[in-house]
């Protein structure tokens, strides 16, 4: 076994986190992530030059990488400076694009010259593409898409939607559907997308499997992203416990709380080793078990990590000024997306059915 | 043991609830059950809505214009409130300096401040936390320097909660460096008008505003505006942490909340059904309830035992309950799956339809009530107490 990165993820890693730190000061990060388009352009095409996209994707679909550990390598990076640019949204969609060779959309999303988003989730289907009530029909869609990650800065819209009783994926212009647009709770932005008959083009007809391995792209981009802000915020708990002096000493110096950091310190060990796993499963037929196994712990840890982190500083983790505050956000909000720890939790106890032995 | 309330009290309980059907407004309430920020015109209509029944300062004895209630009572009425959705009182004024100055206060103090709280002339606000002195309260370090009959008042305050409602500000100011911390501190009353005085709002981690710094440069305050002798503010300080803390596990609250969370419950689906049939959630709720039932129990046991709280019971209190609160608030958030994530604006909650409008600020307020865990005496502060009481050291 060897556990260390390819020389070619560790430069990208080493760029990668060069530009972010360059590029996304907190206060610059927390401005851009809940203003205007709730991303920032000039940041998105800095990606775009260093082929952040491109290492999303395969040689083969018209990238350098699409591996799990590329995935990997990049969101903990985004990770470690809450980098709110639409890159999950884009990654599932280029996933997508992949899977039914649009090599065009392709070019231009790794060329940063279009985003588009992808939107799966109704109010009444989290969790489960079966709920999809979307449909498609005479080329037009009609339906309401919620919390659309990236929907707000997207040219594309990819929407799951049903037609002729099979979940298909088809392609909207964003222009063409209507568009409601906000900020997150832990910045960033996403949409509702109003479908009432929206001219679509058919990108499958079916594609459960493509949507499904897709969203797994997504959970174990969320959960690298998850062990980057988790990393950063121990840093940040670990310096402000040594720097805060109550009682005429550090308060690292009380045992109660230094026991404290140590337990979330484990928990952080264990995130990134189950991501490690999942990457290294991602291109195996493991790749649904060992995503949902992953981001069941990270939900977990992560809940763990935030509220400690705020605890422990007190009331300048509850502060919009500290950057902590924003980590612990991020943190508990992943949590959200694609799925939290029981949606995980259900589907690790149905792929690993205890009750019928081997 | 009997464990039941008597008619007297259940009738006081049928008092209570009758009057809050009537006078509570349905917009007010409705604000508060959905978690919104509530503005100073809210509370103070509210403060005045109650004080028609002298209800407004609930642990104030009659002849200062409180109820005379006993702990009992206080905590029927209490927890009706919470029932009903009603606003909290703000307690710096009614639950804080009144009885201070009930028990520490000259006839003057009394007589002068206590109507104007009981008014609403007068809102009040706490100048306890400095940026140094947080867990470590008597390490404070705002100097109040004697100047014939006046104290010139230097230095920063912070977690000023709602002080940007505020006329006035009560403070544990340093007046000596002799001995220990805890003994050159004085309590003190600030005219927030006071040249010098400078209020700065801190944003906090949802994006609300209740907290504030206060900096004091060279205000000038007369020496009667201290309450009770120099150097005794510790005494004081301590007063108001043990006192009549009946309300401390917020039982009303958190089952208000439970409620609620059960609602939601069965309005969202998730896997073609309401979240409420699945196991999971259902479980979680359960074990929630299980043990607010338990914690109703020992904070009636607190009440029924003691006239006051005990340092230890009501520590124990703060951080179970506190505890309980914040479970029921993570629940709730993870109630709406991706539907928690949108910035709870007005657009969002009352225009885009993505959650239910009553909880569309879950995460929120999820991210908010962390601060229960934190300040009035963070609970690492209160198992401390605990600890002290249990080993005697």
């Amino acid at each position: 076994m060897d556990f260390t990165p390819t020389d070619d993820r560790r430069m990208i890693a080493d760029s990668l986190r060069r530009f972010l730190s360059d590029t996304y000061p907190i206060e610059h990060r927390n401005k851009v992530a809940y203003d205007g388009a709730f991303h920032d352009p000039d940041g998105w095409a800095g990606l775009a030059e260093l082929g952040i996209m491109g290492a999303l994707v395969s040689e083969d679909d018209g990238g350098f990488g699409g591996a799990g550990f590329d995935i990997t390598t990049v969101f903990e990076e985004m990770g470690r400076k809450i980098c709110p640019e639409p890159l999950l949204a884009n990654l599932m969609a280029l996933r997508l694009y992949a899977a039914f060779g649009k090599s065009e959309r392709i070019e231009a999303i790794v060329a940063g010259s279009e985003r588009a988003a992808f939107a799966f989730d109704e109010s009444d289907s989290f969790g489960d593409l079966g709920e999809i009530s979307t449909t498609f029909e005479g080329g037009k869609l009609t339906g309401r898409k919620t919390v659309v990650y990236g929907g707000q800065a997207a040219d594309w819209i990819l929407v799951a939607a049903k037609s002729g009783g099979k979940l298909g994926l088809y392609e909207v212009k964003a222009s063409d559907a209507e568009v409601l647009a906000y900020p997150m709770i832990d910045g960033g932005g996403a949409a509702e997308i109003v479908l009432d008959g929206t001219p679509a083009e058919c990108v499958a007809e079916e594609a459960t499997d493509a949507i499904e391995a897709a969203l797994d792209a997504g959970r174990l981009a969320l959960c690298a992203e998850a062990v980057g802000a988790m990393d950063v915020l121990k840093e940040m708990t670990r310096d402000y416990l040594m720097q805060r002096q109550q009682f005429g000493r550090p308060i690292a110096l009380f045992q109660a709380l230094q026991h404290r950091l140590v337990d979330f310190s484990i928990e952080i060990e264990q995130a990134r080793s189950i991501v490690i796993h999942a990457g290294g499963k991602f291109e195996t037929e493991e790749r649904a078990l060992a995503v949902a196994k992953a981001k069941n712990l990270i939900g977990r840890a992560g809940k763990l990590v935030a509220e400690e982190a705020v605890q422990m500083h007190g009331g300048i983790g509850m502060t919009w000024e500290y950057a902590g505050s924003h980590y612990a956000k991020r943190l508990i909000m992943i949590d959200h997306q694609l799925g939290d720890t029981e949606d995980q939790l259900r589907k690790v106890m149905a792929l690993t059915d205890i009750s019928s032995a081997a | 043991m009997d464990l039941n309330f008597t008619p007297e009290e259940e009738a006081f309980r049928e008092e209570v609830r009758t009057f809050l059907k009537d006078n509570l407004s349905e917009d007010l309430a409705t604000k508060v059950r959905n978690g919104r920020e509530l503005n100073k015109q809210d509370i103070e209509s509210w403060h005045a809505l109650l004080q028609t029944r002298s209800w407004l300062a609930a642990t104030w004895p009659e002849e200062y214009g409180g109820p005379g209630w006993n702990a009992v009572q206080r905590h029927i009425f209490e927890e009706e409130c919470a029932f009903a959705n009603a606003p909290r009182i703000v307690p710096f004024g009614l639950g804080m300096l009144g009885p201070v100055l009930i028990k520490f206060g000259t006839e003057e103090q009394k007589k002068t401040i206590l109507p104007r709280i009981l008014s609403g002339e007068d809102w009040w606000c706490q100048g306890y936390s400095e940026p140094g002195a947080g867990s470590d309260l008597a390490s404070l370090k705002t100097r109040a320097v004697r100047d014939g009959d006046d104290y010139i008042i230097n230095g920063q305050k912070t977690w000023t909660t709602l002080g940007q409602f505020a006329d006035k500000i009560f403070c544990l100011v340093r007046t000596s460096t002799e001995g220990k911390p805890q003994q050159g501190i004085s309590f003190v009353l600030v005219d927030l008008k006071t040249p010098g005085i400078e209020m700065r709002p801190i944003k906090l981690i949802e994006g609300g505003f209740e907290v504030n710094e206060v900096f004091f440069t060279d205000v000038r305050v007369p020496v009667s505006n201290r309450v009770g002798e120099e150097n005794q503010g510790w005494t004081i300080a301590k007063y108001l942490l043990g006192h009549e803390r009946t309300n401390i596990a917020g039982v009303g609250a958190s089952t208000e909340a439970l409620n609620q969370l059960k609602a939601l419950g069965r309005k969202v689906k998730r896997y073609g059904k309401p979240l409420a049939a699945d196991p999971l959630f259902a479980a979680r709720v359960a074990e929630v309830e299980i043990d607010l039932e338990a914690m109703r129990m020992t904070n009636l046991r607190m009440l029924f035992g003691t006239s006051d709280a005990q340092g230890s019971v009501s520590s124990m209190l703060k951080i179970k309950g506190t505890v309980i609160r914040q479970e029921i608030n993570d629940l709730a958030r993870r109630a709406l799956g991706p539907a928690a994530s949108p910035f709870p604006s007005e657009d969002v909650i009352g225009n885009y339809g993505i959650a239910p409008p009553e909880a569309a600020a879950n995460a929120a307020n999820y991210f908010n009530n962390r601060k229960l865990s934190i300040f009035g005496g963070s609970n690492e502060i209160q198992r401390n107490i605990i600890a002290k009481e249990t080993f005697g050291a």
